[in-house]
C-alpha cells in the first residue's frame, strides 16, 4: 500500500516534469549562445590595456578552499587569496607564521571547502572593508582584509555538522551567521545514527564582529530542531533586525536523504529576531556549555598569526525564549532565502518546487502579532503559509537555486535543473525575461544584489558544468562564470571564462571602493616580527642547541647573509627572511634545496619563517624566486652542513668569503 | 608709506625660512616601471621624498650601474647650511631694522652669490655621483654618465630624470627678488624725497 502511494507520487512528478520542460520549451529558449549574441559583446566587456575594471568579483573558490578576485566586466583573474586550503606558492599554512591559521579543535587542517563570500556592509552597502567566507567541512568562518587582500582572521564554529549557512552578514555587519547544514548530536556524543530524531540537533551561530577591528566572536547560538539550514540572508531596512535561514530534510532523516529529505510538501524558513536574542542574552537567558574551538588571528604587524583554543559558549534555547524564532513554511526544500532590497520580499527558492514562493515581511510581522499559527514545533510557532505569502511566481523554471536584485524593482532567479536567469517582477510577480546558462547555473551574482543598493548593471551566473565551453583539458574541465548585461529590458551574454575550483558564489563591488585602501607595502619601521631584521647590520645567525636561527634579509639583489657555514645534519634550521624594500611591488622569493615545505613570497618590509632541517652533509643553494629585478638570477647563496659534531664554526657573510 | 621697503625687506628675510617647512629641489626618475615616477626631495638639512623609501630605491636602482649609495650623512652640506641660512635670516632681519637701501642691496648679492654656490655644489655633486662609478659595476656602459641635469629633463639609460626647484626652491628665490625689490623701493622712494 505504501509502495503504491509511493509510485503514484512519482508519476505524478515525472509528468509535472514532463509538461514543465514542454512549457520551457515552447518559451522558445535559443538552441545556442550563437543566436542570442549581436555583435557588441567583445567591446562591452574590453578593458584597454592599462586600464581598471569597474568592479571587483570575489569568486569563491568552492572545494579549493580559497576566494579569487577577478575584474569585471574583463573577466580577469588577478589574485587568488589562500583562506581555507594550504599554498605553496605563498607558503600559506606552510611557513611558521602562518600554520596557526589552519589551527582547529582537530589539529591543523590543510583544506576546506569555501562557498560564500559576503562583503562587509555599512548602512546595508558594502563598505569595501572586509571580505568573509564559510569553511563548510570543518565549520569556520574567514575574514579576508580588502587592504592587503590577505586572510587575517579564521574562527571555528562549535556545535556544527557543516558550516554552509554562512557568513551572510547584517546590515552594519553587527553578525555574520553560521547554520549547520548537518544536524550533530548535541552534545557530540556516541549514539545511534537511527536516533537522529532523537538525540541531533540544529545550531545556529550568530558572530559578531568588531566595528573597527573586525574581530570575530561566537556571540551566541541558537539551538534547533535538526533540519538541515541551508542558506541565509540577513534583513534590510524594514526587515533590518532579523535573519532568515532555509531548511530542508525537515523529515529528521539520516539516510537516503535524496528521497526520504524530500518528502514533506513544505519546509521551513526560519526567522530569527537577533535583536530580541541581544535582549535574552542581556537578561542572562542563555546555557553557557562547554566547548573547544580555535580562534586564529593574522597581526599585519608582526606578520604572525596566533590560534586561541575557546572553551564555552553561549546558547539559546527558542523554548525558553519566546519571540525568538518563528516558521514559516515554504514550498520543496528551498535553498536560497534571498531578501529584496527594501526588505519587505523574502524570496524562497525552492529547488523541488515548480514554482517559487515570495513572503512579506510585513504579513510575517502581522501574522506573528495575531498568532497565525499552524502548530508549534519544539516551542516555536510555525506561521500559516498564507498568511506570510506575498505572491507566487508560477512556474518560471525548473529547480530554483538562487535569486539577486537589481534595484529597479526586478529579481533574478537562477534554475539549476532549466540552466537559466529568469528576470521577474517584484510585486506583480511576472516572468519578463529568461537566459540560458551553458551549464547548470548555481548562486548568481550582481554588485551590491543582495544589499540595499545595487549596481544593477551586470550580473554573473556561477556554472557547475561546461562541458563543451572551452578546450577540452582531459576528464576534469573547469568550470565557469557568465557575465551578463542587465541594464537593459533583456539580459544579454557578454562573456564566458573559467575560474578557479567551484565557482560556488560570489560578491561584486565598485572598484572606487577599495583601490584607494589598497596597501602598496608594510612599513619596514613597523614590523614587530621577533626575528625580524630591520637592515642588513641586524642579519645573523644564532644557534640553541639543536636549534639555528638566520636572520636574513633580502634587498635586490641579495640575501643578507649569503654564506653560511656550521649548520649540522639534524639541526632545525629557521631561516627568518625579512624583505627590507619599501617600494611598490617587489616581493622578493626565497626557496632552499630539500625544504620538505614549500617556497617563501616575502612581501616588502614583511618577515616570514621557513624551517629547514638538512639530512645529509654537502653545500646547498639557496636562491630567490621571484623574478626581483635585472639581478634576480644573481640573487643566491649557500649554506654549508657539516656532520654532527663536526668542528665547523657557525660563521656567515655577506660580500666576502667567510675565513676558516 | 616710507615703511614699505623695510618689510618688503623682511619678507624676503623670512621667506628663506620656508627652507625649513618644504624641500628645495626635487629630481624625478621617470621609467615605465615606475608609472608615478620616483621622487627624491633634497631639503636644506636632508634627503627625503614623496614617498618614504624613496632614497633606499633611488639607491637601489643607482647601484646597478655602481653610482655611489646616496647616504645623507655623509653630506656636509645637509649638516652645516641651514645655519648659514639662518645666519642670513638673522642678517636680512637686521638689514630691515636698519633701514638702509645698501644693506638691502648688500644682503641681496650675498644672498645670489650663496645661491650661485649652492647650485654650483649640486652641480658637482651630481658630477660625483653621475661619474665616480665603482668598478664593480654589474651594469657598464662605456662612456656612460648618469649625472642628473642640473634644472630641465635628461634621458639616462631607461629613466627621464626631471631636476626642478621645489616649493622651498621657490621661496627663496622669491626672498632674493623682495632683497632687490626692497633696495629699489628704498632708492626711489629717497630720490623721490629728494
Ligand atoms: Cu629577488
Amino acid at each position: 500500500m505504501k509502495n503504491r502511494v509511493r509510485l503514484e507520487r512519482v508519476i505524478t512528478a515525472m509528468a509535472t516534469a514532463i509538461v514543465l520542460v514542454l512549457t520551457i520549451a515552447s518559451c522558445g529558449r535559443p538552441g545556442g549562445s550563437g543566436s542570442a549574441l549581436s555583435g557588441d559583446e567583445a567591446e562591452r566587456v574590453y578593458v584597454k590595456p592599462g586600464e581598471y575594471d569597474e568592479f571587483y568579483a570575489f569568486v569563491s573558490g568552492g572545494f579549493s578552499g580559497q576566494l579569487s578576485v577577478y575584474g569585471l566586466p574583463s573577466g580577469r583573474l588577478f589574485k587568488v587569496i589562500p583562506v581555507f586550503s594550504v599554498d605553496a606558492e605563498k607558503s600559506y599554512g606552510f611557513n611558521e607564521e602562518t600554520k596557526p591559521m589552519l589551527n582547529t579543535s582537530h589539529g591543523f587542517i590543510p583544506w576546506d571547502d569555501a562557498h560564500h563570500p559576503e562583503l562587509s556592509q555599512t548602512n546595508g552597502e558594502t563598505d569595501g572593508r572586509w571580505c568573509f567566507i564559510n569553511g563548510n567541512n570543518t565549520p569556520r568562518v574567514a575574514r579576508i582584509d580588502l587592504t592587503t587582500f590577505e586572510t587575517a582572521e579564521i574562527l571555528e564554529i562549535p556545535n556544527s555538522g557543516g558550516n554552509h549557512s554562512s557568513p551572510f552578514a547584517t546590515e552594519n555587519t553587527e553578525y555574520i551567521v553560521a547554520g549547520t547544514r548537518f544536524g550533530v548530536p548535541y552534545p557530540q556524543k556516541d549514539v545511534a545514527i537511527a536516533s537522529y530524531a532523537e538525540n541531533f540537533k540544529g545550531m545556529l551561530s550568530f558572530i559578531s564582529v568588531h566595528p573597527e577591528t573586525g574581530h570575530m566572536e561566537v556571540a551566541f547560538q541558537v539551538l534547533l530542531p535538526a533540519f538541515d539550514y541551508d542558506l541565509a540572508h540577513a534583513g534590510k531596512g524594514k526587515s533590518h533586525g532579523w535573519t532568515f535561514f532555509t531548511t530542508y530534510n525537515t523529515e529528521l532523516k539520516n539516510t537516503l536523504l535524496e528521497v526520504y529529505a524530500s518528502q514533506n510538501d513544505k519546509d521551513f524558513i526560519a526567522a530569527i529576531d537577533w535583536k530580541k536574542a541581544e535582549e535574552y542574552i542581556k537578561q542572562g537567558k542563555f546555557h553557557e556549555i562547554p566547548a573547544n574551538y580555535a580562534h586564529n588571528v593574522y597581526d599585519e604587524q608582526s606578520h604572525l598569526a596566533t590560534s586561541e583554543m575557546k572553551d564555552k559558549v553561549k546558547v539559546l534555547i527558542p523554548s525558553e525564549c519566546p519571540g525568538l524564532v518563528y516558521f514559516m513554511p515554504t514550498p520543496k526544500s528551498p535553498h536560497g532565502v534571498d531578501v529584496d532590497p527594501t526588505g519587505e520580499y523574502i524570496v524562497g527558492n525552492g529547488k523541488l518546487s515548480a514554482d517559487l514562493s515570495v513572503h512579506s515581511f510585513t504579513k510575517m510581522l502581522a501574522a506573528i502579532k495575531s498568532e497565525a499559527y499552524e502548530t508549534v514545533v519544539e516551542g516555536i510557532p510555525v506561521l500559516k503559509y498564507e498568511a506570510t505569502l506575498a505572491g507566487v511566481v508560477e512556474k518560471p523554471g525548473l529547480g530554483p537555486l538562487h535569486t539577486e536584485f537589481d534595484g529597479r524593482g526586478n529579481a533574478y532567479t537562477t534554475f539549476f535543473i532549466s540552466s537559466e536567469v529568469v528576470k521577474w517582477k517584484l510585486g506583480t510577480w511576472e516572468v519578463l525575461d529568461r537566459a540560458p546558462c551553458y551549464y547548470s547555473v548555481g548562486h548568481l551574482m550582481i554588485p551590491g544584489g543582495d544589499t540595499r543598493n545595487p549596481d544593477g548593471k551586470y550580473l554573473v551566473a556561477l556554472n557547475k558544468i561546461t562541458k563543451d565551453r572551452f578546450l577540452p583539458t582531459g576528464p576534469e574541465l573547469t568550470q565557469s562564470a557568465q557575465l551578463y548585461d542587465i541594464s537593459g529590458d533583456k539580459m544579454k551574454l557578454l562573456l564566458d571564462f573559467p575560474t578557479i575550483g567551484e565557482p560556488h558564489y560570489a560578491q561584486g563591488i565598485l572598484a572606487s571602493k577599495i583601490v584607494p585602501k589598497s596597501k602598496k607595502f608594510y612599513p619596514l619601521e613597523g614590523n614587530t616580527h621577533p626575528y625580524r631584521s630591520m637592515g642588513e647590520k641586524d642579519t645573523r645567525v644564532e644557534r640553541d642547541g639543536k636549534v639555528v636561527h638566520v636572520y636574513m634579509s633580502m634587498i635586490r639583489s641579495h640575501f643578507s647573509p649569503d654564506n653560511i657555514e656550521g649548520i649540522q645534519v639534524g639541526d632545525q634550521v629557521y631561516f627568518h627572511v625579512t624583505n627590507l624594500e619599501q617600494d611598490w611591488d617587489t616581493p622578493h622569493g626565497f626557496a632552499v634545496m630539500g625544504a620538505n615545505n614549500a617556497e617563501l613570497l616575502v612581501m616588502p618590509g614583511q618577515t616570514e619563517t621557513l624551517l629547514w632541517q638538512p639530512k645529509a652533509v654537502g653545500v646547498y643553494p639557496f636562491y630567490c624566486t621571484d623574478f626581483c629585478s635585472a639581478l634576480h638570477q644573481e640573487m643566491q647563496g649557500y649554506l654549508r652542513v657539516s656532520a654532527v659534531g663536526a668542528e665547523v664554526p657557525l660563521k656567515w657573510s655577506m660580500g666576502e668569503n667567510i675565513v676558516e | 608709506m616710507k615703511h614699505i621697503p623695510r618689510l618688503v625687506m623682511l619678507a624676503g628675510a623670512l621667506a628663506l625660512l620656508a627652507l625649513f617647512v618644504w624641500p628645495m629641489w626635487k629630481i624625478v626618475l621617470y621609467a615605465p616601471q615606475y608609472p608615478t615616477g620616483v621622487e627624491m626631495h633634497i631639503w636644506i638639512n636632508k634627503i627625503g621624498g614623496k614617498e618614504p623609501g624613496v632614497l633606499q630605491n633611488v639607491n637601489i636602482l643607482n647601484h646597478y650601474v655602481g653610482m655611489k649609495f646616496i647616504e645623507p650623512d655623509a653630506i656636509p652640506e645637509l649638516q652645516y647650511f641651514q645655519y648659514v641660512i639662518l645666519f642670513m635670516v638673522a642678517l636680512g632681519c637686521l638689514a630691515a631694522l636698519v633701514n638702509r637701501g645698501r644693506f638691502f642691496l648688500a644682503w641681496a648679492v650675498l644672498m645670489s652669490l650663496l645661491a650661485i654656490a649652492g647650485l654650483y655644489d649640486f652641480y658637482l655633486w651630481e658630477y660625483d655621483y653621475g661619474h665616480s662609478l665603482s668598478d664593480l659595476a654589474p651594469i657598464k656602459i662605456p662612456g656612460a654618465s648618469f649625472q642628473p641635469p642640473l634644472l630641465g629633463y635628461k634621458d639616462i639609460l631607461n629613466f627621464t630624470a626631471v631636476s626642478l626647484p621645489h616649493v622651498a626652491g621657490y621661496f627663496a628665490g622669491a626672498g632674493i627678488l623682495l632683497a632687490y625689490l626692497a633696495w629699489w623701493l628704498k632708492r626711489k622712494l629717497t630720490t623721490s624725497v629728494a
